[in-house]
């Protein structure tokens, strides 16, 4: 099955930015299906990115971040072809991970 | 009660002043004349906003706001509509259960094709949207149509419009007085104005690109079906010209018409004619 | 002086809005009359939301007895409905107003 995490890394310099997209729901649990139910609550608790054994983002989310998050940040320290391990964890035990080479 | 009355005052006001503001000039409007009418079009939005390149108009509310452009520009990197676009093109190729698939139904096999659509068909005698052709190319295949304000239907016009990103809308009003008259209907339905906040399309569209209505800034009507399918944070999702049209009538507190009613179909017609030769940037991404 | 009093008694009391109560037969008079309307509205593909919350609002007060908000509802809907009208008419010239030449 297709990883849910889209990572791209780029070097510049010393510093290497990062952008994923990850798709998930991200439900609150306060919305309603056309059912009149609610949604149970659906989203992710951890999201780490790691490098070199370190981590070097490392966020913990809740219910208000939006479906189908976007992250965007940068690191110092790591150079071109280096790898970049992404993973999360959510709050029904649901988790991915995937990899990444810095261009 | 109080405010609902004096609501319904406004509107009734607002009205009756639109009524009297009308000029009584005569306009020799007997010929329609689409070409005359893209002319002026255009020419309005590009004198109105001279800083604006001709071809950026297509981007919507980030032609008119830098800052807003930037933070586009940003996302465009890892753009939200990327999952709804793999899963159209999955779809695309994917047969259907007697075997055919949606490229039998297209000319060029449905590459590179969208900024043709809307186009009028002769034969029956109606303007026919992209939407409606690829919902007719599945049921003359025995399958099931997609409700066409979002989920497959968006997905599937996105990898569309995707295959045709970049080429010049390029719509055809056959000389027929049918597809004037479908021309005329659509434009007419552009500047009517509707619902009890008795707003137009051209009220925000045309009188206010740039603005802001609550915390959105508004999109000039030039262009503003090239980049049809969007995802739209405001929805969390994709949508359809169809879910814009409709949504969009609800907002103004108008009941929306069915999708793809006649009116629906001839003001994209009519949108679409009038930005003819601006590039298609679908699928979008708007706030 | 003394002859105005009753005079202007008489006045107020024709003047003076229905004071009493509204019953079924009220609602179901002003109903109709809105739902009249509310057809024609949408008859003229120009039928406003505000108009059909209206006519459910007065159907729901008139399930649960209370038949004033119920006709207070209907005739608000009946001249919204209205309105949707005459707003559908009078853009079937006004709208070239708006239009870019």
């Amino acid at each position: 099955m297709a990883s849910s995490i889209r990572v791209r890394a780029t070097s510049n310099g010393d510093i290497t930015e990062v952008q994923a997209l990850i798709q998930h729901p991200m439900d609150t649990g306060l919305v309603k299906n056309p059912a009149g139910e609610l949604i149970p609550a659906h989203y992710i608790q951890q999201l780490k990115f790691e490098w070199n054994g370190k981590d070097v983002f490392v966020a913990d989310w809740g219910t208000a971040v939006s479906k189908d998050p976007y992250v965007k940040f940068s690191f110092k320290g790591a150079k071109k072809g280096d790898e970049i391990k992404i993973s999360w964890t959510d709050n029904k035990g649901g988790s991915d991970t995937t990899t990444a080479k810095i261009a | 009660m109080k405010t609902r009355t004096s609501l319904l005052l406004g509107s009734l006001s607002a009205a009756l002043v639109a009524f009297a503001l009308t000029s009584p000039r005569v306009v020799a409007a007997d010929k329609v004349d689409p070409v005359a009418d893209a002319k002026a079009f255009q020419n309005f939005f590009f004198q109105k906003f001279p800083d604006v390149k001709h071809e950026d108009f297509v981007n919507g509310p980030y032609s008119m706001n830098a800052d807003l452009k930037r933070q586009w520009q940003e996302k465009e990197e890892f753009p939200p509509y990327e999952f709804a676009l793999d899963a159209g093109k999955e779809m695309f190729s994917t047969p259907f259960k007697n075997g055919k698939t949606y490229a039998d139904c297209f000319p060029n096999g449905g590459i590179g094709i969208r900024q043709n659509y809307p186009y009028f068909d002769e034969k029956d005698g109606k303007v026919v949207t992209l939407e409606l052709a690829l919902n007719r190319c599945r049921e003359a295949n025995g399958e099931p149509p997609y409700s066409y304000v979002k989920d497959e239907m968006a997905s599937l016009t996105a990898y569309m419009a995707f295959t045709s990103r970049g080429k010049p809308m390029d719509i055809k009003i056959p000389d027929d007085p049918r597809a004037l008259e479908a021309f005329e209907n659509g434009k007419r339905y552009f500047y009517t104005r509707r619902g009890q906040l008795n707003f137009s399309c051209a009220s925000c569209h045309v009188q206010s690109p740039g603005e802001r209505i609550r915390a959105e800034i508004l999109a000039p009507a030039l262009g503003i079906l090239n980049a049809m399918p969007i995802y739209r944070s405001e929805w969390s999702g994709m949508g359809t010209t169809s879910r814009r049209f409709v949504t969009c009538n609800s907002q103004t507190r108008a009941v929306p018409l069915e999708p793809q009613s006649d009116e629906y179909r001839d003001v994209e017609y009519y949108l679409s004619y009038v930005a003819n030769g601006l590039p298609i940037s679908g699928p979008g991404a708007r706030p | 002086m003394k002859r105005s009093l009753p005079l202007a008694m008489l006045l107020a009391l024709c003047l003076a809005p229905n004071a009493r109560a509204a019953n079924e037969a009220d609602y179901k008079a002003a109903f109709a009359a809105a739902e009249a309307a509310s057809k024609e509205a949408t008859g003229l593909r120009n039928q406003w939301t505000v108009t059909v919350q209206a006519l459910t609002a007065a159907k729901k007060a008139a399930d649960g007895g209370d038949f004033d908000r119920a006709t207070a509802a209907a005739k608000e809907a009946e001249a919204l409905a209205k309105a949707s009208i005459f707003q559908a008419n009078t853009e079937k010239e006004a709208w070239k107003a708006m239009e870019i030449r």
